[in-house]
């Protein structure tokens, strides 16, 4: 159980092939398709930071807005003062510190509070910082001025994700990881084998709001001005949430397959027909619901086991058809 | 006293809308995520019906709710049905209802969005003044609340007083123990879905006579009426009444004493205190 | 009787909304003893298991292991003290395998293994509760007396203090519950402190040093099993007052 299993470092080989094939984007082209994989980059990072909490526990959370606008805002608010990754470590604290509240309130009890409770969170946050800023500061909106291009950003991103990943990887590995399996079985035995059910649901929320908000922190320089309809966009909730599922999570990886053509398919939309982003959207909901419940790797899974079971059946019993 | 009447009118709206959610809910056990789009389509019915036929909104529910009541039954028994009977146990079916309906919600809300843009909305509706106790408020405001006074004393009647009602209330309870005395559980789902839709277009047609609606603001009505059910228990009818005129008065308080773009966090302030203390609601009753 | 008392209930009461589950219970257990806890359906038995285990809060009364209170504690507080229990309807984790069933109980509570020892010790246990080399076998496709086994392994897994047994020889058919009772008896020769919630009167009669009996939420019966089963109120209780 200790040792690094031999299918694990295959992975892990593949993965660093690939993203060291991805980190030489920025030097083949500076314009639509580095600010499509800084899009791509950053969903994949919002989307298995997602997943590693929604995925296990199957509450689904809309909070991600929130906790990108608190690692903006954490950037906004300190660019002039502060060293940038010193206020990307505050943006971690800030929007863990959060999703820690906000678990305390809701993870005790059943996923419809959960979700109602984040839907509006983004909002409540929204309108509390704008209150705040109106009140105490002034002004609404923050510059935001660095040297940081896109191409950094996208670094930035690449190396978040590959600590997401190894992160996931070893939550997986520990007690906490196998805790949430054994919660995601049945809480009630979870209870009785001795896991602190709350506290392990709201440790793995907090771990992943922390870097939703890292994300939000790396892009604030991307904005340059920081406001707070822009910053609390509850757009990017659905869309991660949508994403995660159409890709499937299940596995570690598996977002990835939603994030990249969806995140492809709503740039094209929201170029050539931005009044059916809405429509998109939507539809997008009810395709995965009715004909995708267990995401794209699911069908994979499916394809699989199918073609294996016949090559069982050819290898055993000939079959007079095909 | 403002804030009293003012309060009491917003909550009473509120309330219709939460009744309509709570038979959703606590009945065909269907967490509808499009019960806000559904409350904004009737507001721009209303509108229409006043603008281009006018027709009196009060007059124009007739029309409505009926009109959304046969929505919703489609609804259920083309996109909800299918999820009920794939479900495996209530919290599987809970999921994948809020995935639906949260895609129910884009689409309608991407309708309206195209037919008729993201502009606000309002029209001149009984807008003359009538004096309360020394104090003007809109004409408007206090016919709607008379309405939903009547609606929601209707429901109350239909569920208490009338067999019909009576077995709606059964599921709620306990839909396994209701197919057991000959209910038609899943009749009487689709019936209370429908009926839910009705109700929350009622309320709809009502708000849309004294209050400014645009086609995107849907969602922020269903967290409300999510937030009212979860305060007043769920199924609970007396519960949402009481927890929507408290929800309208503590948002009336607040945008009029702090500041009208605080209104969320008086929402929520409210829901975490019941999260915390009442998770059950306010009547209800602690559950082993 | 011999041993220091390691769980005792005193006077405790379970109300759901009017009606009394639990009527001011008061036994108590003593280290290495097996003891049956019996009554007619309805009588409380199960509701008092989720009492000790912290499935429920007694809404009075006090419930304590060696000495310390551990009523209204949550479930996993009092697991990590050394209560163990299985289902009365079986509860398996379906979607882990059979070792990881059993690992599961090892990890969290009263011990608290990981790694290569969680997999050794769930391996022995497996094998003694019979299901030994099948721990990758998956869950799903298991009998029900294996899923039985495999419950009660995970119990075991904590090394517990106390182990809670509801109704664990239920539905087995003869030969399976010939099996059963000699894993029971296995246990009690190890020491283990054990109270069962039992139906079958056979395997409370060979097994158990004592009884407790319960009537509708009330004990009415408390002593060795010959004696408590012969007592004209357990026996009105059982077969009703007519018959008595």
């Amino acid at each position: 159980m200790s040792l690094i299993k031999e299918t694990e470092q295959r992975t892990g080989g593949i993965a660093l092939l690939l993203f060291g094939a991805a980190a030489l984007i920025p030097l083949a082209d500076d314009g639509y398709y580095l600010s499509m994989a800084v899009n791509i980059a950053m969903y994949a990072v919002l989307c298995t930071a997602w997943t590693l909490f929604s995925g296990p526990t199957h509450y689904v959370s809309l909070a991600t807005a929130a906790f990108f606008g608190v690692g903006t805002y954490s950037v906004g608010l300190g660019i002039d003062t502060l060293p940038f990754p010193l206020l990307i470590a505050i943006a971690a604290v800030a929007s863990s510190i959060l999703a820690g509240l906000v678990g305390l309130a809701t993870l005790r009890l059943s996923g419809v509070y959960f979700v109602i409770f984040t839907l509006g969170l983004a909002e409540l946050v929204r309108q509390v910082v704008t209150w705040l800023q109106v009140n105490f500061v002034g002004s609404v909106g923050l510059y935001v001025f660095t040297d940081l291009t896109e191409a950094h950003i996208f670094w930035m991103l690449l190396a978040l994700a590959a600590l997401v990943y190894v992160t996931g990887w070893l939550v997986n590995r520990s007690r906490l990881g196998f805790a949430m399996r054994i919660i995601g079985n049945d809480e009630t035995v979870a209870r009785h084998v001795g896991i602190d059910v709350a506290r392990s649901k709201v440790i793995l929320f907090m771990i992943s709001g922390a870097f939703i908000g890292i994300t939000g922190a790396i892009l604030a320089p991307r904005f340059a001005y920081v406001e707070p309809p822009s910053a609390f966009n509850p757009v990017i909730s659905f869309q991660v949430v949508i994403m995660a599922l159409l890709g499937g999570t299940g596995r570690l990886w598996a977002p990835l397959l939603g994030v990249i053509p969806f995140t492809i398919l709503f740039d094209q939309i929201s170029a050539n027909f931005p009044n059916y982003t809405s429509l998109l959207i939507g539809i997008a909901f009810m395709a995965i619901v009715y004909y995708l419940p267990r995401g794209v790797i699911g069908l994979v899974d499916d394809i699989r086991m199918r073609q294996t079971k016949r090559h069982e059946h050819a290898a055993g019993v000939p079959e007079a058809a095909e | 006293m403002d804030i009293l009447v003012t309060g009491t009118v917003l909550g009473g709206t509120y309330a219709l809308i939460a009744l309509g959610l709570t038979l959703q809910y606590g009945v065909a056990r269907i967490m509808n995520l499009a019960n806000g789009e559904n409350l904004v389509l009737a507001c721009f019915c209303a509108f229409w019906l006043h603008t281009a036929a006018s027709i009196n909104p009060i007059i124009g529910i007739a029309l409505i709710a009926p009109g959304a009541f046969v929505l919703n039954w489609l609804i259920y028994a083309y996109g909800m049905r299918p999820l009920v009977d794939r479900a495996k146990n209530r919290g599987q079916l809970e999921i994948d209802s809020i995935l639906a309906t949260f895609g129910l919600m884009f689409i309608m809300q991407g309708v309206m969005l195209l037919v008729f843009g993201g502009g606000y909305f309002s029209y001149n509706f009984l807008s003359e003044p009538v004096r309360i106790m020394g104090e003007n408020y809109g004409l408007n405001r206090i016919v709607a609340l008379i309405a939903a006074v009547v609606i929601a004393a209707a429901l109350y009647g239909f569920l208490y007083r009338t067999r019909y009602g009576t077995a709606v209330r059964a599921v709620a309870v306990n839909p396994a123990s209701a197919s057991l005395v000959a209910i038609d559980v899943p009749r009487m789902s689709a019936f209370a879905f429908a009926l839910g839709g009705g109700l929350t277009a009622a309320g709809g047609a009502l708000l849309s006579t004294f209050y400014t609606f645009n086609a995107s603001m849907g969602v922020i009505f269903t967290m409300k009426a999510l937030i009212i059910v979860i305060m007043g228990g769920v199924g609970d009818v007396r519960g949402a009444v009481l927890a929507a005129l408290l929800l309208g008065l503590a948002e009336t308080a607040v945008a009029t004493l702090i500041d009208p773009g605080l209104t969320l966090a008086a929402t929520y302030t409210l829901f975490i205190l019941v999260l915390l203390f009442r998770p059950q609601g306010i009547f209800g009753r602690q559950t082993a | 009787m011999t041993g220091s008392s390691l769980l005792s209930v005193d006077t405790v009461l379970k109300a759901f909304g009017g009606l009394v589950a639990v009527n001011d219970v008061s036994f108590t257990v003593k280290q290495s003893e097996l003891i049956g806890l019996i009554g007619p359906n309805g009588s409380g038995k199960t509701t008092m298991m989720n009492l000790i285990s912290g499935a429920l809060k007694p809404t009075s009364g006090t419930i304590r292991l060696n000495g310390e209170a551990i009523s209204g504690l949550p479930a996993h507080e009092i697991s990590r003290r050394g209560v163990a229990r299985t289902f009365q309807l079986v509860r398996i984790l379906p979607s882990l395998s059979a070792i990881e069933n059993v690992i599961a109980g090892a990890v969290f509570g009263h011990v608290r293994a990981w790694g290569d020892d969680a997999y050794r010790e769930a391996e022995v246990l497996l094998d003694r509760v019979g299901l030994g080399g099948r721990g990758g076998a998956p869950t799903g496709s298991m009998t029900y007396i294996d899923q039985k086994r495999l419950e009660l392994a995970r119990a075991l897994a904590s090394n517990p203090r106390l182990l809670l047994l509801d109704e664990w020889l239920a539905g087995l058919n003869p030969s399976e519950l010939k099996i059963g009772i000699e894993l029971i008896r296995d246990l009690r020769e190890d020491g283990r402190t054990i109270i069962m919630v039992e139906h079958v009167m056979d395997a409370i009669r060979s097994l158990c040093d004592r009884c407790v009996v319960m009537s509708s939420g009330v004990k009415i019966a408390d002593g060795s099993v010959h004696d408590v089963l012969a007592q004209p109120e357990v026996i009105s209780a059982y077969l009703g007052a007519d018959d008595a």
